[in-house]
């Protein structure tokens, strides 16, 4: 319990006491991060067997007719 | 397919890929070179070492951020424009990438903080080591997704399930151990080591040139320049590895890296020279405009023996019956029957006629290590694009022994006192550093564009890859992407441009 409480004091004072620079590189990670996951993975990349078929067997199905047809 | 869907699916592959690739190599080198550069302030516990290092880890941890999460658009891709392909490739992808994850997570987040914020608050020795974890952590996560591209170059280690379409894991050590994937992660993480050690030397060389920062400068391009001898001495040894293990494994490649049209014995390398674009493997063309080889050296490094007979792209087409090659159109034959097997198999077993389908799926596993033969129209087809292939190796090796004198001529210079006089050698070395970066990513053209029509060697082209996806919406995202990753890519710039004006405190 205490190595936890000094390695969540590590973190937290870490964060704390970070320079300008770090705290702007934070602020584009997260607006990276966001842009990334909330915006392009949600309206322009879904999987497109997961979206189109509910079950392995049907996306295997899918995917065998695809490749057998030359 | 339709060929603007592919075309476009892969340009946008590729600008994500050569994007996400502008961060990662200087990731893998710098991390080292900072790692190096405390372990000299450990062991002589001098400050002016711990101040070098500092400096540099503040750049590298610019570049870490900006870049980091880059690579997972890649992945989102595979599911939207590559959902063929990213099925077909079952857990064989599925299982070096959740390592790589993990890896990722563990050792480069955990103690990334301890190498950021920890400088009083640890230990020397503890801090030590957590750079150099951050340092191993980067580069065993390239291993994995080196080794999933390894795969796809070298397809080994799987069985493929006619009834699921998809290839599974057969022997999880066949496919870390694959001498293609071994050869790509150690040529390309000195690549990046290589990278690193012009950056250092190159904003090195900036501040002797502003007159600044002199001793730091020098401490600190001392270190790059002998990581740099030391790192491309390397990349000649697995570059050699890589040829050779290209002629056995993609000789078509090989032949294409090299525009060697026509197989010989004792075949010579090119060092320079310029294609005939009117060359095909259909007509008697001159290959070349002109070139300069150098004798026997091809064989000598794809066969290990200079008499050796190495195959040119004719001879892979339309094959040499003296040599034992056969021709593409009998691939083709095998790729067909293969095809045909697969669907004839999930029709018999479909229809509950098993000893039907045990004969269906006996021809199919037959022939298909050459599935991908199958999709051909023609055997030129399997022709990657020659100039592209050739133009970009041949730059990529000139680049590389440039590095390798420009390393020896700082040091030179650093041991003989002249390098503040040497203002030429300077501005080279600032100038040099986005060669580094060219140079990588004509390694990556040589690598991809080379096994062009494959995206999985003989098994699976490009071509039945892709998702059905309309063309316009792959375009739209293609320049979303273009915009979204310039933008990040001015941010870093501007924020380490700023950064190093500042220099060290």
């Amino acid at each position: 319990m205490h190595i936890i409480k000094r390695i969540w004091r590590f973190y937290y004072e870490g964060f704390r006491n970070m320079g300008p620079l770090g705290k702007k590189l934070w602020i584009i990670v997260l607006i990276k991060l966001f842009i990334m996951f909330a915006i392009l993975r949600l309206f322009f990349f879904p999987d497109v067997l997961q979206q189109q078929f509910s079950t392995d067997k049907e996306r295997s199905e899918h995917v065998i007719n695809e490749i057998s047809k030359p | 397919m339709e060929e603007a869907l592919v075309d476009w699916s892969r340009a946008q592959f590729a600008l994500t890929a050569m994007y996400h690739w502008l961060f990662v190599p200087l990731t893998l080198g710098l991390s080292f070179i900072m790692a190096i550069m405390e372990t000299i302030y450990f062991k002589t516990g001098n400050e002016k070492w711990k101040k070098t290092t500092r400096f540099w880890m503040t750049l590298f941890g610019i570049n870490f951020a900006i870049g980091v999460a880059t690579g997972i658009i890649l992945e989102f891709e595979f599911g939207t424009n590559w959902s063929n392909y990213s099925w077909f490739v079952g857990d064989i992808f599925g299982a070096p990438l959740a390592i790589e994850g993990i890896m990722a997570f563990f050792l480069e987040s955990a103690f990334l903080a301890v190498m950021f914020f920890g400088w009083e608050k640890v230990s020397k020795k503890f801090h030590l080591t957590a750079t150099w974890l951050v340092a191993l952590g980067s580069n065993l996560s390239a291993l994995w997704i080196l080794v999933a591209n390894g795969w796809m170059q070298n397809p080994v280690g799987m069985h493929f399930n006619p009834e699921t379409a998809r290839n599974e894991m057969g022997n999880f050590w066949e496919v870390l151990f694959n001498p293609t994937a071994i050869d790509k992660f150690l040529h390309t993480i000195s690549s990046g080591y290589v990278i690193g050690s012009l950056f250092v030397i190159g904003i090195s060389s900036w501040y002797i040139l502003k007159n600044r920062h002199l001793q730091f400068a020098r401490r600190s391009m001392l270190v790059g320049a002998v990581f740099g001898i030391v790192s491309s001495l390397f990349i000649v040894l697995t570059g050699d590895s890589s040829a050779n293990h290209v002629s056995d494994t993609q000789p078509m490649k090989l032949a294409a890296m090299e525009g060697l049209y026509e197989g010989q014995e004792g075949a010579g390398l090119v060092a320079i020279g310029v294609l005939n674009p009117k060359k095909t493997v259909n007509n008697d063309e001159q290959a070349f405009h002109f070139r300069i080889s150098i004798p026997r050296l091809l064989s000598l490094l794809a066969e290990r023996d200079m008499d050796a007979f190495v195959p040119g792209m004719r001879d892979l087409v339309h094959g040499n019956e003296n040599q034992g090659l056969p021709p593409t159109r009998e691939k083709m034959k095998k790729g067909d029957q293969a095809l045909k097997a697969l669907n004839s198999y999930n029709q018999a077993q479909k229809a509950g006629k098993d000893s039907l389908a045990s004969a269906h799926l006996e021809t199919f596993q037959n022939n298909y290590p050459l599935m991908g033969y199958g999709y051909f129209e023609e055997p030129e087809e399997v022709v990657p694009p020659v100039g592209l292939t050739f133009y970009s190796f041949h730059f990529m090796v000139i680049l590389g022994f440039y590095f390798l004198l420009l390393f020896v001529l700082v040091i030179w210079s650093n041991i003989n006192d002249t390098i503040g006089r040497k203002r030429w050698l300077l501005r080279a070395a600032l100038y040099t550093i986005p060669l580094g970066y060219l140079a990588s990513m004509l390694g990556w053209v040589v690598s991809e564009v080379g096994r062009q029509p494959w995206t999985i060697q003989d098994l699976l082209p490009v071509k039945v890859s892709t998702s059905h996806l309309n063309a316009a919406n792959v375009e739209l995202t293609f320049w979303l992407f273009a915009g979204i990753f310039t933008i990040l890519l001015i941010a870093e710039v501007s924020i380490m441009v700023r950064q190093i004006k500042i220099g060290p405190k």
